[in-house]
Order: structure tokens, then C-alpha cells, then sequence
């Protein structure tokens, strides 16, 4: 299964793939429009993590164990051709995927009640995902390894 | 082969996954006393609340069953196991073959003798059946009693405070949610929950009921229109018992889930759990630990040996729009970090992260009880970091490699 993937000897830190993860899924036409528009805050679900030596971005790698689908309390978050997606009509933000995520890659949408993660942009129509589109370095790819 | 099992909610849920990952074709049935599709437990709070349908209550998609292959026998109660026959003989006095079984029986309300509690119409708060039953009673302006202040009673209270009534609970413990947070977190959510209107008596019990009060022990007396008991949860145990199989607090299992009887497995709220982060036995009723016992069950039964480890303590509580996140034991040497808003444990044993309780801050939670169930040292990862905040940031190069699953170079 192709996944993302980040070079942490590449990565800048410029937080440009936290932009672009917010705009593709925030549902408007265009980075302008998707963090220009009033209402809800596009939250990124991908998170640059910086450091003394190193910068790296972690996302959800939609891993085998699967924690938060298996402990999830309502059934919101399921599997599908491998990507963990969520049903946000169906999550009540218990958080429990939270606590379950040995990578802390479940977002918590304070305003929605709710969770957010990445699901590899299948669900928007950004085709490949956004983060790796808009990396500048090239420190995000996804392949299959 | 003919699978059969008895429950119909998390761990029986678990345990189909586990069967079909191996077992395309074998016959699966489910028996389960209560009348509905899989349903979320967790969720009959929410759905009292007003904020989860009828719809979305439903643990899986309506065909669910159809998909996996899984045939109901619903509203039906299991009374016997016959281990010489190999068969579950229901209520009706039918008798259902398998060649493998699973007990998935869950838990029930545990509603202590108090004095005078026969004169009164009270609830218990477990199932759908129990919140559509409050549902149809409750009204605007109602005194409540809830005896209970662990997280089924709280869980109540949210749901009823919409409905705008006076509710009161009580327990003899000296503080909130006693088994799952440490005194500081306790307190702190407790002011929480009463700044919700929400009013607490502890410290003690009941000394008798009359039909619409209680005198309690501290000599005070709580009218009530409506009391919901919500004490704590006993396991269903008396199927495996009466047939033979090791009980203790609730049923004993090896590490593939089999129970001391032959083809016969448990999960769930129903079975003692080894809790890897305090080294002991100990009933673990919370649902992520119910589907992973069942799934590994599952995968035995359909003749896939695997064990399921590293099971430890865990809850993410959210009441009134505060949330908790904890896990692990709480014995050991302790950091504490506090502002206004948050709070946050951490407890180190033998060079190693056992436990924490997250409060107000909980992003990346997971990220502390990942190093609880894997065992990490704290040698290996940079400690001040890991005090800091749950980030990948705290492990070195190699092992962020192997997490991460290959970082170019
Ligand atoms: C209000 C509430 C809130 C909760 N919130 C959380 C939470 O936020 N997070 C969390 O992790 N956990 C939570 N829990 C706990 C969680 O619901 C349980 O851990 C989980 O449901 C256990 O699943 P189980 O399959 O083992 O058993 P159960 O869900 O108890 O299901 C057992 C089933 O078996 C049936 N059954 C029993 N005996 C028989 C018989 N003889 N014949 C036929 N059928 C039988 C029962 O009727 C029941 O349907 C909550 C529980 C409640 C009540």
C-alpha cells in the first residue's frame, strides 16, 4: 500500500504541508478562499514536529494495528483499502482514538467536537495527497515501500 | 465450523473480525438477549442527550451481519452450556450445536441490597433499553438521585442535565471517578461538573429509601422523582461457572482468550485481563480492550494462534466539555505539571513510564500510553521532551525510523 512518507534530513519546517492538508480538507476551492473565509478554522491534519537538529512532519500512517479503529466507541472510524478514514457524522469526540494513537496522529477539532485524521486525501478531490503536492523540498513522498 | 457466540456487542464484534481475517466460510452465529443490531454501550448517554439518533447508535452498518456472513438469534437468552453435547441451550428451551464458542456475555448493573430500594421505581443505566426507559420519564425540572459517582453515574448526570433538572449524586467514596483519576484530577473535574449545576454528597451511602427519598448516612435526607443506581458493574460469569470453568472475578482465559474449558473462549467485560502496566490480574471493562480480546479470540478459534498482551488500563472521559485522558498504574514516582485549566501526571517504575493522566490538554495523548504498553526505557528517549509533551520528537533517530516506517536517508 502506497503511504506518505517524511525525509526528516529534508524538512525544512516551513509548515507549508500543514497549510495545504487544511485547505484540501477544508472543502473550498483554494488555499485563498479555504483560510480567508469566515467560519470554521481549517485544521491541518498532518503536524510538523521541529527540533534543535531535526524538523519532521507525522501524520497518520495507516498502520496495521489499527488502535483507533479497534477501540473506537461508536464505529465512526473505519478501514477501507487500508485508509483509516472517519465518519464525522458518526464521531462524538470521545477522543479515545486520542488515546489509543501511538503516533498522536488524531486530530482534535475543539469547535466540531469531534476528530479529524488524515485519510490520505481519498475522501477530497485533491487525488494525491495535498502535503506531498506542496512540499517544496520534496521531504514528503508517497510510495510504496 | 460452526462458530457460536453469545453477546452481541463489542467483544462478540471483535471476534467475528477476528474468525473472517481466517475463516471466510464457517457458519457464525450470535445469540443475544437483548432484541437489537450491535450497539454502541458508550453511546446510550450521547443518545440520551439528544446528540446520537437512533441511527447513529448502531455500532456497525445495517448489513453488517449480511457481510460477514453471521446469523442472529436475537432477544433470546442463553441459560446452559452443555460441554458433553457441545451445544448453548436458550430461554426457549432450544439448543444451539457449535464447535467453537465464544462468551461475550459483557457485564451487568450491580445494584448493592440498600433498605427500602424495593419501594422505589429505579433505573440502572446500561443498555438502550435503560435510557429509552428514562427517556419516556424524564421531564423538565425533576430531582434526580444518581447512587454512583464513577463514569456511568457521571455520564447520566450530562446526559439528564439537558432536560434541565436538579440532580444530585452520591457515593461513599471521598472524591469523583475514584478508580480511574488520582485525588488532584478528581477534585478539579468535580468543581467542573458542580460550575454544571451538578451537586455532590460524599462520603456516604444510603441508609434507607422511601419511595421518593433518601436518608442517608450523614443524616441528611435527598428527595428524588427519579434515581438512577449506578454503583459499578458485576461480569457475567454463571454461564462458564455452572459448566465448569474457572471463574474468579470474572472468567479466567489464557492468552489466546480459551477459557479452562475446551473450544470454549471468553472476551470482554466478562474476563480478568493481565494488566502489563501494574504486573497484576485485574478486570479490565472498557471497550477497546473488549474488541482486542475478541478479535484475538476470533483468530484462535479459527485455528490462528496468537496472544493478546500489553493490556492495560485506559480511558478518555469527556464530561461537560472537559476531558481526561489516563492510563496505566499511578504507583511510582510522580512529575506534575498544573495551570488553570490543565493538569497533567506522569509516573515512572523502574525506568520506565507506567502511567498518566492527561486533563484539559490531551493532544497526542497516545504517544504516552504507546511507551506504557511497549515497555520503553526512559533511557531511551530524551526526557525532557517527554516531560514536556506526547511527540515523536522524544525518540531517537532509529527508533522514529522504525515507528515512522522507513525515513529516507
Ligand atoms: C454508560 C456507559 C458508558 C461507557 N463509556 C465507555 C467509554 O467511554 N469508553 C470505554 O472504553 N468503555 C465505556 N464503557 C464500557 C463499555 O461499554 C464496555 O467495556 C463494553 O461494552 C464491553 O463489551 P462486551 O462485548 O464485553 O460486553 P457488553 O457490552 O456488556 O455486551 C454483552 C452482551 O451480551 C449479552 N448477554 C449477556 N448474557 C447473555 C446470555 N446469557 N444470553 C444472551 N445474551 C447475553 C448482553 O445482553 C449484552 O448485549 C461504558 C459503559 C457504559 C454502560
Amino acid at each position: 500500500m502506497k503511504r506518505v512518507y517524511v525525509n526528516e534530513d529534508w524538512c525544512l519546517a516551513c509548515h507549508l504541508c500543514e497549510y495545504y492538508c487544511a485547505a484540501a480538507n477544508s472543502g473550498a476551492p483554494n488555499m485563498i478562499k479555504a483560510f480567508k473565509t469566515e467560519g470554521k478554522k481549517p485544521l491541518p491534519r498532518i503536524k510538523v514536529e521541529e527540533g534543535n537538529e531535526v524538523n519532521f512532519a507525522v501524520q497518520c500512517r495507516h498502520c496495521e494495528a489499527k488502535p483507533c479503529v479497534k477501540g473506537c466507541i461508536s464505529g465512526a472510524l473505519s478501514v477501507k483499502d487500508g485508509v483509516v478514514s472517519v465518519d464525522e457524522t458518526r464521531c462524538v469526540g470521545c477522543y479515545t482514538c486520542v488515546l489509543s494513537c501511538p503516533y498522536g496522529c488524531i486530530v482534535i477539532d475543539e469547535e466540531g467536537h469531534r476528530i479529524q485524521k488524515c485519510d490520505l486525501c481519498v475522501k477530497n478531490h485533491n487525488g494525491e495527497p495535498a502535503c506531498v503536492q506542496g512540499c517544496p523540498n520534496r521531504a514528503i513522498v508517497f510510495e510504496e515501500r | 465450523m460452526n462458530y457460536v457466540i453469545i453477546g452481541n456487542s463489542t467483544a462478540a464484534v471483535g471476534t467475528i473480525a477476528g474468525i473472517r481475517e481466517i475463516d471466510s466460510v464457517g457458519k457464525i452465529t450470535v445469540i443475544s438477549d437483548e432484541k437489537y443490531h450491535t450497539y454502541s454501550r458508550p453511546l446510550i448517554s450521547y443518545w440520551l442527550e439528544g446528540k446520537v439518533s437512533d441511527k447513529n447508535i448502531y455500532y456497525r452498518e445495517p448489513d453488517f451481519y449480511e457481510k460477514n456472513g453471521v446469523e442472529t438469534i436475537l432477544g433470546k437468552k442463553a441459560t446452559k452450556i452443555e460441554t458433553e453435547k457441545k451445544c448453548v441451550v436458550l430461554d426457549d428451551g432450544l439448543s444451539v450445536p457449535y464447535d467453537k464458542l465464544m462468551v461475550a456475555t459483557g457485564s451487568k448493573p450491580f445494584v448493592p441490597p440498600m433498605k427500602g430500594l424495593e419501594k422505589v421505581n429505579y433505573h440502572t443505566f446500561m443498555t438502550f433499553d435503560s435510557v429509552k426507559a428514562i427517556r419516556s420519564e424524564i421531564k423538565k425540572g425533576m430531582k434526580v438521585l444518581i447512587i454512583g459517582a464513577g463514569l456511568i453515574g457521571l455520564k447520566a448526570a450530562e446526559a439528564l442535565s439537558v432536560y434541565e433538572t436538579d440532580i444530585t449524586v452520591i457515593d461513599l467514596a471521598d472524591r469523583i471517578l475514584p478508580s480511574i483519576l488520582d485525588v488532584k484530577a478528581g477534585i478539579k473535574m468535580q468543581s467542573h461538573i458542580e460550575n454544571h449545576g451538578v451537586k455532590f454528597i460524599l462520603k456516604t451511602s444510603v441508609e434507607e429509601f422511601s419511595e421518593h427519598s433518601a436518608k442517608l448516612q450523614n443524616g441528611m435526607t435527598v428527595d428524588f422523582d427519579m434515581l438512577i443506581v449506578a454503583v459499578g458493574v458485576r461480569p457475567n460469569t454463571e454461564l462458564v461457572s455452572d459448566a465448569g470453568g474457572k471463574v474468579e472475578r470474572g472468567i479466567i482465559t489464557d492468552m489466546t482468550q480459551k477459557t479452562s474449558l475446551d473450544d470454549i473462549y471468553s472476551a470482554g467485560d466478562c474476563t480478568v485481563s493481565y494488566d502489563s502496566s501494574a504486573d497484576t490480574n485485574r478486570i479490565l471493562a472498557i471497550l477497546p480492550n473488549a474488541y482486542l480480546q475478541g478479535e484475538t479470540a476470533g483468530r484462535n478459534m479459527a485455528g490462528r494462534e496468537n496472544y493478546y498482551l500489553n493490556a492495560i488500563p485506559m480511558n478518555a472521559i469527556g464530561l461537560f466539555g472537559l476531558h481526561i485522558i489516563s492510563a496505566g498504574d499511578y504507583n511510582g514516582e510522580e512529575y506534575v505539571t498544573e495551570t488553570e485549566n490543565t493538569y497533567k501526571k506522569l509516573v515512572f517504575r523502574d525506568n520506565k513510564l507506567k502511567g498518566y493522566i492527561l486533563m484539559g490538554d490531551v493532544e497526542r495523548a497516545g504517544i504516552y500510553t504507546g511507551m506504557i504498553k511497549e515497555g520503553i526505557e526512559i533511557d531511551d528517549v530524551n526526557e525532557e521532551l517527554l516531560k514536556q509533551k506526547p511527540q515523536m520528537m522524544m525518540f531517537s533517530k532509529e527508533r522514529r525510523e522504525e515507528k515512522l516506517g522507513g525515513i529516507i536517508r
